[in-house]
This record gives structure tokens, sequence and C-alpha cells, in this order.
């Protein structure tokens, strides 16, 4: 064999460099402030910035095992129900006498098994979609959570919780604080260990992963179980900003969410995207809402911009294909 | 009418890279049945392509009754009366019998155009019952077992006034008895004056039916006899007689300990009965026709699918192989046989596929050490001599021989004693192919002890030091390298005459 001589060295150039969609997004981040600036006297204002990132914080949670999903070429659509039916069971528990502590582990407990179980019935039935067996326990979750509250809401929490949704750590608000906190771990899971790598290589060629020795079935229940206990991790911030809870709450979470993963430049073909585009969204979408409800224009004109945001993030493969997962980072 | 109702002169057609038919002829007459036979990858699937109007040909002409056609689709191919049936049939499993047999050729009132059902049921019923099929039209057509669906196939073929009926391994799914049905309805069709093209590894088939039989081989035409004309020997030294012109770089290896025994290994509906050993720097060859059942045994030994019967040891101890992870921990590797669809991740660099099996070798707790993993991939991709400028470049942009370079790469990150090669030539150039049989070689000097699974008997012969001939989900014949001969295979991997009993 002649010898031949590869090189390792990573190439970089400026062009390759800039034409990702994350950019892309980085611009439109900029030009919705800008916008916003320009609209309304009321929009720069480190308070009112605050309260409303405060405000769009919660489901932002959700954004981040959903990346995982969807880079897998699943979809999980009962984030929302998990949510509000580990926020009843929490409520209802402390309603009962259970002391606080112990419901909001018990939250957490049940928005993880609800997620595990989504994972071990798409694994089990091969021949279902994730749609399929995510819409019917997205119906059986908020189903059960309404037997459980009828059609009540209940609330009155201790002080304590309430520092959850509206506390803050000197002057930055505590849930911006967590949700940094998650994302960067998120981020390391996703693009700096074998299991991240795992996750890409099973939404790209699930068959080749298998044969590569990859548990494509244990990964997919792991993912699908973090977005049930992300899940129960929003249930608890919204509940403490709502100060009580029913059983319709988080209605449409999943959409939102889902809006946002994709805007973020993750590929609903599996394989291709980067957390920091998801995350990128989460602050666009929020911003361009919040700056749009400030000149009152009204929620549904504001669905109709994320609509077209969502067409345009779909409709520009050529950016997005650059350096998402393709050529990914590093080998 | 002219003496023949399909006369082909001259085809050849080329893909890129390859030349699937090269100056190939055939004549067929009214009323005939005309078996076609030839190795795997002898050209005969092209060939029906280019009857049924799939492929165009290159170069060559068609003749139709004497006059010159040229198919632009299937549908040309359709019209002019020809009709063909696979193997595998490819039907509408949810829709009626009368459903799947006027599929695109409705009958439909002319007025209103509405679906004439009554119309339609009654003729596939008389269609049905002129083939002897007992079963209504109205039955869902997966709910047929696949010679009942063969059947319909025909009869569609039938309801579009088929002239040219071509029959593609029609028998290979088959049990006895349905055979012997096939056999009877083909010839009701050529009674009716029909003309059959009948393709088959078995020839069986060929001497209960056919009395014209015509030879390809590596894409080329061979001859055309009369099947009582010409002897068994000799239609095979026609099928396979080539010389071995290529180079098989094959070294001797020390043979050492034994490290995997199969026992009566068995899957319902796959195989049975399979047991060979295999021995440190031994290459042990695993052939016959495609569907006999070699790579579902390779597959039950990697653990992707299961077995049912018998026993695996691996280094003298037994165990089970519940997964590929475990089968790659204990020491197995399997270079699969669609490297694009199950080897690598196309989307992917080079480094990132060939790194994928041991990816917890570049990692420290979890975390990717991506250096010392770059570093392990630009090794191996220059040990198996990958033709790529940077190991970030995709795979996708490889060539099918570099492509499977890499595949074999993946193999090499993992400690392995035992590689399962399903088919490692398969879609390779020549020049590539001297080169991976190169690697197996040399992986086979370095002590791993190899199986070999693969259609093309020049490199089974060239390097194997023991083959094993499966036909239908057993082996009938184990042979050592000075027994390997193309007759010795072909024989033990086809039924019928002559029987190989002393093979056995």
């Amino acid at each position: 064999m002649e010898p031949r001589v590869l090189t390792s060295k990573k190439p970089l150039t400026l062009k390759g460099f800039f034409l990702q969609w994350e950019w892309m997004l980085v611009l439109l981040f900029i030009a919705v402030i800008v916008m916003n600036v320009n609209l309304s006297d009321y929009f720069w204002d480190y308070n009112n910035l605050r309260d409303a990132t405060m405000s769009f914080l919660d489901k932002a949670f959700i954004v981040l095992p959903m990346v995982f999903i969807i880079i897998l070429a699943d979809i999980d659509i009962s984030v929302g129900s998990i949510v509000a039916l580990s926020s009843v069971i929490m409520a209802d528990l402390y309603a009962h006498g259970v002391p606080m502590e112990l419901a909001l582990i018990v939250c957490l407990a049940v928005g993880t098994l609800c997620g595990y179980i989504n994972g071990l019935l798409i694994v089990k039935f091969k021949e279902l979609s994730s749609v399929i067996v995510t819409l019917s326990t997205m119906i059986i979750y908020r189903g059960i959570a309404y037997i459980l509250l009828k059609d009540q809401s209940v609330g009155k929490f201790p002080k304590w919780f309430n520092y959850l949704g509206w506390g803050y750590v000197g002057s930055i608000p505590f849930i911006l604080i967590a949700f940094a906190v998650f994302a960067v771990l998120f981020g390391i899971l996703l693009h700096k260990t074998t299991f991240g790598r795992k996750v890409y290589a099973i939404g790209s060629n699930p068959t080749a992963s298998r044969y590569s020795g990859v548990q494509v079935d244990r990964i997919k229940i792991i993912v699908f179980t973090l977005a049930g206990l992300m899940s129960a991790v929003t249930a608890l911030f919204l509940t403490s900003r709502m100060g009580s809870t029913r059983p319709n709450i988080a209605t449409g979470y999943e959409l939102d969410v889902i809006a946002m993963v994709v805007l973020g430049g993750i590929s609903t073909a599996g394989g291709k995207g980067r957390m920091i585009g998801a995350i990128l969204a989460v602050f666009l979408i929020g911003y361009l809402r919040y700056g749009l409800g400030l000149i009152n224009i009204s929620a549904q004109t504001l669905l109709i911009v994320i609509g077209l945001l969502l067409i345009f993030a779909v409709s520009v493969p050529k950016l997005k294909w650059k350096g998402t997962g393709a050529k990914g980072k590093a080998v | 009418m002219a003496e023949y109702v399909l006369e082909l002169k001259g085809i050849t057609k080329t893909f890129p890279g390859v030349k699937a038919l090269d100056n190939v002829y055939f004549k067929l007459r009214p009323g005939e049945i005309h078996a076609l036979m030839g190795e795997n990858g002898a050209g005969k699937s092209t060939f029906i392509k280019v009857i049924t109007g799939v492929h165009a040909p290159d170069e060559g002409e068609i003749y139709l009754n004497g006059e010159k056609v040229e198919f632009k689709s299937p549908n040309d191919a359709k019209k002019a009366g020809i009709a063909a049936i696979y193997q595998h049939v490819t039907c509408y499993p949810d829709l009626s019998v009368t459903e799947n047999i006027f599929m695109g050729h409705e009958k439909v009132s002319k007025l209103t155009k509405r679906i004439l059902w009554n119309d339609m049921h009654a003729e596939a019923e008389r269609l049905l019952r002129e083939l002897g099929a007992t079963f209504s039209p109205k039955t869902q057509m997966g709910a047929l077992s696949v010679a009942e669906q063969q059947i319909v196939e025909i009869a569609k073929a039938l309801s579009m006034d088929a002239k040219i009926i071509i029959m593609d391994e029609p028998t290979a799914a088959l049990s006895r008895n349905e055979s012997e049905e096939l056999y009877r309805i083909a010839e009701r069709l050529r009674d009716r004056g029909a003309s059959i093209i009948f393709i088959s590894h078995r020839f069986e088939d060929m001497y209960r039916l056919a009395s014209m039989v015509t030879v390809f081989r590596d894409s080329k035409y061979i001859g055309t006899w009369r099947v009582d004309e010409i002897s068994n020997p000799d239609l095979i030294v026609a099928m396979v007689g080539r010389e071995i012109t290529q180079l098989f770089p094959k070294k001797e290896a020390k043979i050492g300990e034994e490290l995997l025994r199969v026992e009566g290994l068995g899957r319902t509906g796959y195989f049975a009965d399979v047991s060979f050993s295999l021995r440190r720097g031994e290459i042990l060859g695993l052939t016959g026709l495609v569907g006999a059942g070699r790579t579902e045994v390779c597959q039950a030994l990697f653990g992707v699918t299961g077995y049912d019967k018998g026993k695996i040891y691996f280094k003298g101890r037994e165990w089970k192989v519940k997964s590929p992870l475990e089968a790659m921990k204990r020491g197995i590797g399997y270079l699969p046989e669609d490297r694009q669809k199950q080897g690598l991740v196309l989307q992917w660099s080079i480094g990132r596929n060939i790194t994928l099996p041991s990816l917890e070798k570049y990692a420290r707790r979890g975390l990717l050490r991506t250096a010392s993993e770059a570093q392990t991939a630009k090794h191996l991709a220059e040990k198996v001599s990958v033709k790529a400028g940077s190991i970030f470049d995709l795979v996708s942009s490889l060539s099918g021989g570099n492509q499977q370079k890499v595949v074999f790469a993946k193999l090499l990150t993992a400690d392995l004693d035992v590689l399962i090669l399903d088919e490692p030539t398969k879609g390779v150039d020549v020049g590539a192919k001297s080169a991976i049989y190169e690697i197996i070689s040399e992986l086979a000097c370095s002590g791993y002890g190899i199986i070999m699974v693969s259609s093309e008997m020049p490199e089974i012969i060239g390097m194997c030091d023991r083959v094993a001939v499966m036909r239908e989900g057993r082996i009938t014949a184990m042979l050592d390298r000075k027994d390997i001969t193309q007759e010795a295979i072909l024989q033990a991997s086809m039924a019928g005459e002559p029987a190989p009993a002393e093979i056995r």
C-alpha cells in the first residue's frame, strides 16, 4: 500500500465560519432589538427587559432537551402536559398537607417518570412514530391532571417557593441564572461528550449507529427522560411565578418550544443543529414578543410574525447546513 | 408473423464506473420459455430493466415482432405487451386482489368515469380461475402467500394482454409444491401463445420448463443453446468459466488457536443447522447465492438479530450475543453489506465515522478529547490508505472503494479478534478491490480470524483458506483450500441436477 498522509488539522475558513445559521440569528436578534428600541421608548429599560426575560424563560428549560430530541429526528409534544401534570400533583400534595420541599421533589420525579414512559413506548413500539406516542401521552397526562384537580386552581404556596419565579441574585433574576447553568450543562452534554456525539449519530443514521455499537434505545430513553425532567423544572418556575396552578397551564408550550428549536437551526430531519442556535432563538422570540406587545400588536399578529420567521428558518437550508453538525466541531 | 417476438441486438449499458451490459444479444420465439442464466452480477437484472423500459440502452437495438422499437419509459414497454414478475412481489398489500390487478388501468365508465367494480371483479375472477387459483378477487392482497401474490401478478400481466412475460427468480421464495404450481401456470401461458423469459438460479427450473437457455457472464453474452443439447458441466463452465486474472495478494498467515465455533445455529425461517469453526489467522469464506442466508448468519453472530437454536462458542466459552455493542466488546466486528445504510454516517467526516464505534476510548468521564480522537482517526485512515486530503472530508464525497476503507478503519479502532466481512468489495472498482484484498490479507496475518461473505467466486477462491457454501439456509459444502473450485462451489450452491450428493 502506498503511504498516504492525511491532515488532522481542522480546516478553518473565514467564509465557512460566517456562513453559519447562528450568525443569521444574531443578525435577526440585533434587528429585533433595534426595531423595538425605535418603536417604543419603554423597551430599552433594565427593569422592563429583566421582567420580560423572567416571564418568557420558563419554557426555555424544555428547549434544551428538545434540541436533543429533534436532533434524534424525533419529537415530543407531550411536554406541555407534563408541565401541567407535575405542577398539579405538586400543588395537590401541598394542599393535602405534604411539606412543600417533598412536593417539589415529587414534582421532579413525576416529570422524569412521564418522560421515561414516553421514551420506553417509543423504543418498544418501533412502528409508532414519536409524534403518535407523545400525542397519546399528551392527552393522557393532561387528562390525569384534570381528574386530580377538576377545574379548580390551587395555590397559596409558602413564601420561599415564590423565590424561584420572582427572586433575584443581586439584581440578576434567579431564573436567568438557573437557565444559564442548565444551558451550559446541556451544551456540554451535546457538544463535548460521547453521549452527544452518539445523539448526532443516531439522528443521522440510526442503522449505522446500531452497527457501530451505539445503544440507540438506551440513548433515546435517556433523552426523553431528560425532557420529562426539564418539563418538571419548567413546572416549578411557572407555578412559582403564577402563585397557583390549574390543569390547563402550559397549554401549547410544546409548539412554542418546537418553534424555538427549529428557528435555532436544528433540522427536524435529524442529525443537524447546535445548542447555541436554540438558545439564541429563545431570546429572539422572547424579545420579539415583548417588544411587539409594548406597542400593542395583538397576540394573533405576533403568531403570524413567528410563523413567517419559521418559514424563513427552514427555507434557508444552504446557510443552515454550513457548520451545523455536518462538518461540526472537532473531527 | 416474424420469427422472433423479441430480439435484442448488441445492447450495451454503462453506469458511472460500471459496464452493466456489454454487447448483449437475445432472441425470443413466440410460445417459447427461454431460460436466462448467470451468476449474481452477470447483468441479468439490468437486462430485464432494458427490456421493460426502465433503463434505455446506450447502444444496441430492440426489435418487437421484427419492428424496431424504442422504450422511453416502463409504460411504453407495458403498452407493447411486456410484463415482468419479480421474486419480491411489488404490490399494494392493503388493497384487494382486483385493485392490484387493475392498478393503473382500471375499467371506468366512458361517460362518468365511475369505476366499474362489478366488471373488474368479474374479469379478475375469470383470470384467476384461468390460472387455477381458488381465492376470491376481493381478498386483501396482504393476506395471500407469496405464491398466490405471484399468481395475482401474472393475472395482472394477462389483464394487460401481455405477450412477453419476464419471470425474475419466481421460484426463489416458493416451496416445492408451489413451484410445481407455477410451472403449470407457465406452461399454460406458453400454450396460449405467450413467450416467457425465465430467470432462475435453479437448474431444476430450467430443465423442467425451458426449451432454450441463454447465458450471461460478467455483463457479456456467452451463448444460447437448446436445453436438450447442452450438458450440465458445459453449462456450468459457460456460467463461471472465466480465468481468474485479478491479483490476490494472499499471504500465508500463521493459523492459530480456535476463536469461534458455531454449532447447529438456527433461526426459524432464515437458516438452520449451521456449524463451523474459525481459527486465528484464517479466512473462512461464506458463499452461496444471494438469499441463501449468509447475511442472516452473520447478523446473528454480531447480535443484530437473534437466533433460536444452537450454540456459539467464543474462545472456548459459550456465550449469547444480544447486541452489536456486546459482540464488539467481546471481540467480534462486522463490516455490513450495505455500507451507505449500515456502515457509515454519510453526512459526517471521515474522522468522525472512524471513531464512532470506540468513542469511549477518546474520552475522560464522558468528555471527548478531540486531539487524541483526531490522532487515532488520522492514523487509521492512513493505515488503510483512504484517498482524501483531510480527515475532515465528508465520507459522502469519497468513492465507493474509499468509503469501504473507512468502514474497515472503523473495525480497527476496537480490540477485536474476529472480523465478519459481508461482501467487502461490493460496488467497488477493480483498483480499490485489490487494495481491499491487501488489507484483508494483512489483517489475517496480524492474527484476526476472518469470515468473508462473498458472492464473487474469484475472491472466494483467491482469498479463503476454507469455504462454507450455503443454500436455502443450510451449509451444503465445506471445502478446504485445495478443493475450492468454481464448479464445486456452484454445484453446492444450486439446487437440482446434478445432485451434489458427494459434496455433502
